[in-house]
């Protein structure tokens, strides 16, 4: 094992191949969860119709079947490119895919707020640490974790929103925007189109939904920047980048801060899962229209092929983001091998 | 330094019993002036201990305090300064002298309804991670112990499988789909800790395995061996000893996140038991109520958030203090004077 570019392909390979048995694991626990629980949804769904209308349902559904041939059916049909259909007998795959590239564009948007803040604090910090600015920062990022995202999510909607005058619903004022919406982004769509106030008000409702699901993790990237600076400012080349008579600002930011990113990176990927998982509360709040809000939708309506498939779709992006930051983690740093 | 010449002691041969308890006596007061010495250097961590303390004390008082009290003196005392179902006459009162948190719209004194969900929330932090530190334990050292041989090779394998496809679940999203689907059935309390329970247990099979696999290839487990130990006495001796603090630190950290995402869970509506006094449910019932009646959202809110913190404070003190990584940062910034290595220490020392 070693650096060079096939290493690197046969390392994505055998990672991607250990994703297989976890998806297959992650359907089976979902599915026995789901169809154990709840074993008929149509009595839920249609709480008043006559049996001939329930038994037609279940039918349709084959929720009158036994588990392993309802089992069996949905495996077939996921190979086949169906996920299944939800309660008003609509295709699931098209809503998650409609919807997965707002949550995408919530995330990308959160995480770029938690690293510049992150790092940007975190430098201080350990420029500071043991002094006040430290003890404050840290104050400051424990609060983060401390406040629950709903907490943070409901003071910025109804108390930080009106104040600045920024909207708290969905992605744009008018729902569709008066441009065509080639991929889903907000941001990106608005840019296409070359429509400034289209990028405007784009910009305007997705800041206040990213800083609330940033706000949970600023201290895993702040607490991480803080601590590597730490171990690496005592070492030699610092030292002798500080006799070579380079400023102290220029030491810390070029030298000590550029060496420490190496870990912050590797805790991107784990911040991931908690990032996802959040989205389905902030985006209930903000009504922002991804998969989070789908998800929530489809958990109070026993939507089960729809529950299945958001868990799918979150699993994959959870073991790709890891592999991302692993791959990230290589090419920072020289030393490590991919294997 | 006197532990320098204890373990040195003890490395050179095994010393007759007599003389080794008086150092371990003197190892653990040292090891309780460090925790102090710690706490006093560091005012955060010391705020965050003190407010854990005051908050368990006070859930505490508030499950025991009327019972006892009442078969004392025939009175029920209680450290809730009203009862929190006690309807009064003045509803939505603002926050005043009388009603510290204001009253709610049946005129309840919401500072006592907040106290009065302190015991649930803390309890079902402590609880849920208490439980899977020993489900995840028990599983990581499987898997990081005994690796080795087919049989081992096969089930720390399987353990690990098993573990990735949890991990693969974002936490937040299995633990509210599991409340929503077991609460369908059972009772939706018994449904949030299991479904907590459920979610939480992987991270700690990851943590005590990727601890152990470096322990156990210390000298001293080696030397501990050629001793004639028992495997199970290596593995309690040695390994779980030298686990203890790491997962000290972990477990005070989660006890937070598990108040968060049960209050999450709450606030989603799945906590589904009427009457129930919890923080989450009630930011959820009263967020209809903002802006203007807004202590009503803000007081439980502030309840999870000084719990959270207090335990954050502390947890994220004592694992600056245990990582021997940053310690030496902090040792060089003069904030704790000695820089000892508790675990490699305590492994050599016994």
């Amino acid at each position: 094992m070693g650096r060079s570019l096939s290493d690197l392909g046969f390392f994505i390979g055998a990672r991607l191949l250990q994703l297989i048995p976890v998806l297959v694991g992650v359907i089976v626990l979902m599915f026995l969860f789901t169809h154990l629980a709840v074993a008929d949804p149509c009595a839920s769904w249609y709480p008043h119709a006559k049996k001939a209308v329930l038994d037609a349902c279940r039918n349709y559904y084959g929720f009158n079947q036994p588990l392993l041939v309802q089992f069996e059916r949905y495996i077939a049909g996921l190979l086949a490119g169906n996920w299944g259909t939800d309660q008003n007998g609509a295709a699931v795959y098209p809503q998650i895919a409609q919807s997965l590239p707002a949550t995408i564009e919530l995330v990308f948007a959160s995480l770029f707020i938690m690293i510049v803040f992150g790092i940007a604090l975190g430098a201080v910090a350990a420029q500071y640490s043991g002094r006040w600015p430290d003890h404050l920062i840290r104050v400051f990022y424990l609060s983060g974790w401390a406040a629950p995202t709903y907490l943070v999510g409901i003071i910025l909607a109804i108390f930080v929103a009106p104040a600045l005058g920024f909207p708290t619903g969905g992605a744009f004022s008018t729902n569709p925007p008066p441009f065509p919406q080639p991929t889903h982004l907000s941001v990106i769509d608005a840019i296409l189109a070359g429509s400034p106030s289209g990028l405007a008000d784009a910009l305007v409702h997705l800041i206040l939904p990213a800083t609330a699901l940033a706000f949970l993790n600023l201290g895993i990237i702040t607490r991480m920047t803080r601590s590597s600076m730490l171990e690496v400012l005592p070492l030699d080349f610092v030292k002798s980048a500080r006799m070579k008579g380079i400023s102290e600002g220029a030491v810390l930011y070029r030298h000590a801060l550029r060496n420490s990113l190496i870990t912050t990176t590797t805790i991107l990927g784990f911040t991931a899962s908690g990032l996802l998982a959040s989205t389905v509360v902030v985006e209930e709040i903000f009504r922002w229209p991804g998969i989070g809000e789908y998800a929530f939708d489809a958990l109070i309506n026993n939507n089960f092929s729809g529950l299945i498939g958001v868990t799918i779709v979150f699993a994959i992006a959870v073991v790709v983001a890891n592999l991302v930051a692993d791959i990230l983690y290589g090419l920072i740093d020289p030393r490590v091998e991919w294997r | 330094m006197a532990r320098d010449d204890a373990t040195g002691g003890t490395a050179a041969g095994a010393p007759p019993a007599a003389a080794r308890r008086p150092v371990r006596r003197a190892r653990r007061t040292e090891l309780l002036y460090e925790s102090l010495r710690t706490l006093r250097a560091n005012p955060l961590t010391l705020a965050g201990f003190v407010l854990v303390v005051l908050l368990t004390g006070a859930a505490i008082l508030v499950v025991v305090l009327p019972p006892i009290t009442s078969t004392l003196f025939h009175h029920a005392y209680s450290i809730l300064p009203y009862d929190p179902n006690a309807i009064g006459t003045q509803p939505l009162a603002p926050p005043s002298p009388t009603h510290w948190f204001g009253t709610d719209e049946l005129g309840r004194d919401v500072f006592s309804r907040v106290l009065a969900a302190l015991p649930l929330d803390l309890g079902i932090g402590v609880f849920v991670t208490v439980l899977s530190v020993a489900i995840g334990a028990a599983l990581g050292l499987i898997a990081g112990f005994w690796d080795e041989g087919r049989v081992g090779r096969s089930i720390s394998a399987v353990i690990l499988r098993v573990t990735d496809i949890f991990l693969a679940f974002p936490t937040l999203v299995l633990a509210i789909a599991l409340t929503a689907i077991l609460g369908k059935s059972i009772n939706s309390l018994d449904a949030v800790l299991v479904a907590l329970t459920v979610t939480w247990w992987p991270y700690y099979v990851r943590i005590v395995r990727g601890e152990v696999l470096v322990i156990k290839h210390q000298g001293y487990i080696h030397a501990a061996r050629i001793a004639g130990l028992s495997e199970g006495r290596i593995l309690v001796r040695h390994v779980l000893r030298n686990l203890l603090e790491p997962l000290t630190v972990y477990a005070t950290l989660d006890v937070g996140t598990v108040i968060v995402t049960f209050s999450t869970i709450a606030f989603a509506g799945l906590l589904t038991i009427p009457n129930l006094i919890e923080w989450g449910t009630m930011v959820a019932t009263y967020q209809s109520n903002l802006p203007s009646d807004w202590w009503l959202v803000v007081a439980p809110g502030l309840g999870i958030f000084v719990t959270v913190l207090a335990l954050s404070l502390l947890g994220d003190g004592l694992r600056d203090v245990l990582d021997p990584r940053t310690r030496r940062a902090f040792a060089r910034e003069g904030v704790s004077s000695t820089a000892p290595t508790p675990a490699a220490a305590g492994g050599a020392a016994e």
